[in-house]
Formats: structure tokens, sequence, C-alpha cells
């Protein structure tokens, strides 16, 4: 039968894709639902101590009846203590997945990690990886270790719980050993003081409805800081708000990440709060890394043509141009993704080898590397 | 009820009406948007959410003017009392080609509706889902009667082609299309109407940054090809800076500063001007930041603050900006502030 269009599917293939899926994910679930997992089977070595995250050729799918989408497909790179990195791509890149995946927050069970390694340095040469760790351990991580700021913080907040209760709960179930009450008030007002919060005892008693969008997002980073975790990751905790409060929470997400000498994961599709936040860049496309460096390499040498596509598309203040360069075409449809490089169909400096196999990573420099052909050549030519 | 909390009710109206100029499509002249607060068992009104508290402005045939604010200023309550979409005003002045708006009769507006449309915020929203795309565009068209029916689905397609739609959308229905696709829907329902100026409240905000550029660059073009007049809400200011002629900058319903987008953007007068672009991120990792941080949060336009409203966040505040409402001042030709630091007197 020809196909009626493309993404077409029939009900009986649908159910089929379902059956398969199912026997996928239930094998997955089952290991998971393992009790009395012994340490060792995710116990592992930092390839490098100075990390505090290493993604390794992680590879996050998502089941879903029409198909599996590779929502994170292979993607590498480090968060060194005590720096930022800034993650950039736009909406549907894999940015988000990638966070939720270190934090194992995936839609189950349709989302499963289903290769590569997430190390967590969690000090003395010790290190989890976190895609085998059974729940009960994620549980005393996530919180502690490492904590997430999420996009909407109206909707992060439980609208029927006072602040106060929400930040406390954080301490109480991750801190409060040997605490009293008191105390773990004392220390939410000390948060909520820390974060620029000034009537703290007012707002200790305030529901989220009370306050504006810059306070929520102030309360959201608060609880994310309540245990002083190693990993902040921050998912666009600014989209949402205006230019004069973005200032304000991006002034503070930087003075008390070296107050507590944490590292950042700051997820963003706005190149310019990455380049004031950042240390390291890495470009997302269509769930790949394709470009990654330091914020100087990436902002003063951007070698990617997604990359460099991306900083024409945004004007400029005090930069006049005529017309904005603007991407053609679109992102491929994630079920059914071309087997040569992803963004050749967009690209304007395609090269003939563009058509074959998907670039490896290439390194144009010590911390700069690139997936795409054109400096292949360049390289040969070098040698 | 007492006397005094009697006369905070009375919305006070007294402005001097302006004279019209035909260079200027529209003029809007201390135009006043006030919300009613309700309360009590028979709902009486209390006070007034303060929207939109006397803007003044003249806007240019053929040209773009920015409104930039921070969210809750009244950006878009201008944009809609403007086109009187937001029930009556509540004092002021909107002359359009010269013409009283909230004269008109229903008879009349509806005349006049054609000549002035809106572009909404939100793609996913404002699209009736239940609708294909060619009656989306379309059904204006008919109800004004602007081209004969033979003509009608010649003229549609023209439209869809222009905005960079193809032919067979027509029949298929919002929930198809992506978010940039959407845009040019909203797009090509509010031209379709052959207006000639058009309010575009955020069209790009809720949009990835390589389709923002797509959509900025079809609207230049469309203004070019129709001699389209833009109001352009929007909090982006690189955005703004891109596509206006003039800026206009908006604090808590008042137009705090306005002129040509050259001089406010190179010469920021008002502190509350310099402090949003202060806060604006460059894309450059070495970019020296002296960032003008500003205190606290918008204050509730319910309840404004004395005398110049930005007086509680201002960090070059004076005695005189807590009790007294500073006036606007031409410092430039053009270049409008409503400052008590440029009034001589």
């Amino acid at each position: 039968m020809a196909k009626k269009s493309e993404g077409y599917l029939s009900a009986r293939e649908a159910r089929r894709i379902s059956r398969e899926n199912r026997k996928i994910t239930n094998a997955y679930e089952k290991a998971r639902k393992r009790k009395n997992v012994p340490e060792s089977e995710y116990l592992t070595q930092m390839h490098d101590p100075n990390n505090s995250v290493e993604f390794d050729n992680l590879h996050t799918y998502f089941f879903t009846d029409a198909g599996t989408v590779k929502a994170v497909d292979g993607v590498s790179y480090d968060v060194p203590i005590g720096k930022t990195v800034g993650v950039v791509g736009e909406s549907g890149c894999g940015k988000s997945v990638t966070s939720l995946s270190l934090m194992q927050l995936l839609q189950r069970p349709q989302g499963q990690v289903v290769e590569g390694e997430i190390r967590l340095n969690m000090g003395n040469g010790k290190a989890y990886d976190v895609t085998k760790a059974p729940n009960e351990v994620l549980q005393r991580l996530r919180g502690n270790y490492v904590s997430m700021i999420f996009q909407e913080p109206m909707t992060a907040l439980n609208p029927v719980f006072r602040i106060g209760d929400q930040i406390n709960e954080v301490i109480e179930l991750h801190d409060g050993e040997g605490k009293s009450e008191a105390d773990i008030k004392a220390r939410t007002i000390e948060l909520l003081e820390m974060v620029g919060i000034a009537n703290s005892e007012g707002v200790y008693k305030m529901f989220p409805h009370e306050l504006s969008g810059g306070m929520r997002q102030r309360v959201v980073i608060a609880m994310a800081l309540a245990c002083n975790p190693r990993i902040i990751i921050a998912d666009e905790p600014t989209t949402a708000l205006d230019v004069t409060i973005q200032a304000q929470i991006l002034d503070l997400l930087r003075n008390l990440k070296d107050k507590i000498n944490s590292s950042i994961m700051f997820i963003t599709h706005d190149l310019g709060v990455i380049a004031e936040m950042a240390d390291y860049v890495v470009v997302m496309y269509a769930g790949r890394i394709v470009e990654k460096g330091t914020a100087e390499d990436i902002f003063y040498h951007p070698a990617h043509p997604y990359t460099i596509g991306l900083m024409e598309s945004k004007p400029v203040v005090g930069k006049k141009i005529d017309k904005l360069y603007s991407i053609p075409g679109k992102v491929p449809n994630p079920i059914n993704m071309p087997d040569y490089c992803y963004f050749k169909d967009r690209c304007e400096k395609c090269v003939e080898r563009c058509s074959g196999a998907y670039p490896e990573m290439i390194s144009l420099s010590e911390t700069h590397k690139v997936s795409c052909y054109r400096y292949y050549d360049k390289k040969e030519d070098a040698k | 009820m007492s006397e005094q909390k009697k006369s905070s009710l009375v919305i006070e109206n007294n402005f001097t009406p302006v004279e019209y100029d035909p260079q200027y499509i529209l003029m809007v002249n201390a135009l006043k948007k006030y919300f009613p607060i309700k309360d009590g068992l028979i709902a009486h009104t209390v006070g007034y959410v303060k929207a939109v508290d006397g803007v003044t402005f003249n806007l240019k045939r053929g040209t773009t003017m920015g409104l930039v604010g921070e969210s809750g200023c009244g950006k878009t309550t201008t944009g809609r009392t403007i086109l009187r979409l937001a029930g009556e005003k509540s004092g002021g002045q909107v002359l359009f080609n010269g013409q009283e708006v909230y004269d008109l009769t229903p008879k009349e507006m509806r005349a006049m509706r054609p000549k002035m449309q809106i572009i909404f915020q939100d793609p996913f929203s404002s699209l009736s889902p239940r609708l294909p795309v060619g009656e989306i565009i379309g059904e204006a068209v008919r109800e004004h009667k602007l081209v004969p029916a033979n003509e009608f689905d010649d003229y549609i397609d023209n439209i869809m082609d222009k905005c960079g739609l193809q032919p067979f959308h027509k029949d298929r229905y919002p929930h198809e299309f992506s978010g940039g696709q959407r845009q040019r829907i909203c797009i090509a329902r509010a031209l379709a109407l052959n207006p000639e100026f058009v309010v575009c409240d955020e069209p790009v905000s809720a949009l990835d940054v390589s389709i923002q550029a797509q959509i900025i660059n079809l609207l230049r073009d469309l203004q070019e090809q129709f001699k389209l007049t833009y109001l352009f809400i929007s909090h982006d200011l690189s955005v703004v800076e891109h596509i206006s002629d003039s800026v206009g900058v908006m604090y808590l319903g008042d137009l705090v500063e306005y002129g040509s987008t050259e001089d406010i953007f190179s010469n920021p007068l008002h502190p509350y001007t310099e402090a949003l672009f202060s806060a604006i991120p460059v894309p450059d990792p070495n970019a020296k930041m002296n960032r003008i941080v500003l205190e606290g949060s918008i204050p509730s336009p319910a309840n404004p603050p004395a005398g110049c409203k930005f007086h509680t966040r201002c960090a070059r505040c004076t005695e005189r900006c807590k009790h007294e409402v500073p006036k606007q001042v031409e410092v430039e030709p053009g270049h409008f502030v409503v400052c008590h630091l440029y009034d001589k007197e």
C-alpha cells in the first residue's frame, strides 16, 4: 500500500510499535525495580577527578507509539568543579532531556537511558553512574548533590502549600537529622535572605500566588540551594522573566555559585545570557552536540554552520544590519533522522563529504571541538 | 463612604486636545485606560488599576514604533486600547487618520476595523482549532466583502503566498503547523484585510531564535510591499532596536521616554531606560558590564507611588520626585522624556 503521507501510521502499525515498545521498556523497568542492588554495580571512576559530572556517550530515547524518538543521541561533555557550562540549542534539541537524564527524572517508562554513562563525582575518588543507580540512592542524590531550577516558577511550586513549608521539606528530607523544627525554619529564613528576599519572615508564610514572577524564581532558587548541592542545573531559569529581573537573578546565581563552590549547568536558548554566565559552551542540534568549547572559542571563533547561523539570526543592540540571517528549512523529524549530517539540508556551506556518514567530533584546539566535515579538510591540509 | 474616598474614584481627564497633522497616521494624546476593582456584596468600584495612565505619542505613516517595558507595564493594554478592543477608554484621545476612534458608531467602527489590525502574542491560542487555515484567513475578508466572491480563492492564495504559506495549507487545521508557521497564519489573517496600521503584540517572543529571524524579515518585507505602519510591542530590546524607527519606553502605565531609535539607544535619558538597556545581555564573553541593577520589583498599578512613579527604584531620585508628577519634556527635537532631571524649570 502506498504511503498516504509522510508520518502517517495505520492503527495496526501503531499497535505493533506500541507492543514492541512495551517489551523494551518493561525490561528496563524490571532491571530498575530490583531490590538491594550492590553498590559495585553503579560505582565507577571519574576520568578526570576535577570534573563534577561527566556525560559519556549518553543516549536517551523515548519509545512512543509513533516510533522511537532519539532525543539525546550520543552526547558527551564534562562539567568541571566550580565552573558554569552553558548548553544552547533550539527547542526540541534535547538540552532539557540531557539534564533530566542526570536527575533521572525522565518520563518513564517511555523515556529510557539506553546507552552511555553519567558519572557523578561523589568526592574521595568515588563516583556513581546515575543511569544504573537504584531509586533509593537517587533519592538521596536529588536535591542534595544535584538540584534543579525549573523553567516556570509558577508550575514548579505547589500552589496549596506555603513557601516556608515547601523549603522546609527539602531540608528535612536531606539534611534534617538531629535538627529541630526551629533550626530548620532558621535555615529556610537564611536561604530566603540569601536569595535577596527582603521580607523573609513574611514570605515564609505566603503562598506562591502572592509573589511576583521574579520572587517566585528566587524561591525556586532558594529551594534548589537548600542543601548546598555540588551541581545546580538551571533549566532556562530566566526565560519567563523581564530583562531587569533577569539581570538580578543572573547576578544572584553567579555570586551564590562562588559562595558554595558548586558547578552550574546552564540551559538556555539566549546566547547573550550564555556569554555572560558560562565558562564552557555546548551547542546542541537535534539530539547531538555540534560544537563545544570555552565561551571564547564559541563566541569569537564559531566553527559549525549552525552556531554561526544561530549567532547571526539574533539581532544585537548597537549593531545595525539591514536583514537578519535566517537558517533555511527546519529541524528534521526526530523519529526519522537522516543518516548523513543532520544539519546538511539546512546548511549553505555543504561540501561533498557531507552526504557521507554523520561527521565525528574533530578538535580545532585543545578545548574547541566541532562535528563538521568542513574542518576535516583543513586539518588534513595542515598535516 | 467618605468624601475623600469618593473623590479618588473620579478619573481626571484634563488634557489639551491635539490638532490633526496629516503626516501622522496615529496620534495618541493623554490616553488613559483604568480597570475598576470591584468589591463588596453589590460589587461597587473601590479603586482602579491604572493600566495606561496618560500615554502620548504620534506615529508617522509607514514607520514602525517599538513599545518596550517590563511585563505588567501596560504595553499590551495600550495596543488594545488604541484599537478599541479593551472596552471604553478612560480618558484622552486616539486619532486614527484624524478621526477619533472612540467617537465612531458601531457601524462606522465596523468599516474602520479592516484598516487597523492586530497580530496577537501567542500563535498557539489565538487561532481557532476548529477552523481550517483558509477559513481563518478568509473569514473577515468575506464578512467585510472586500473582494467579489469569484476572486475570493485567488485573493486568499495570494495573501498566503506573500506570507510564505503554500496553497495546500488552506485545508489544514492550526494544530498541524509549527509555531513559526502559525505566526505566519496570524500575519496573513491580519494582512488579508489590507490594513494601514497593524499592532504587533509580541509576535516573536514565543518563537525560537532562528524562527524569530524569519518572522522579523517577513514583517519587514510586508511593510515595504503594503506600506504598513506597525506598533511593535515587545520586551526583547534587541528585536525592537532592529525593527523600529522610533521607540517608546513604558513604566507602570506611563510612557517615560519616547524618540527615534538612534536617540533612545545611543543616548538614553530616563534613569529607567538606562537601567533597562544596561540589563540587556550581550553575546560577548568579555564584554564589560556596567550594570545598573534595579532593586525590588515593579509596584502595583492599582496603588502606584506618588510623584514620579519610578522614584521608589530610581538611583537618581531627588526630594522633588517624591511629590511632584513630572511632565513630558522635549529634550532634543523628537526626543521626549518624563523626568524631573531634564525639566529645567
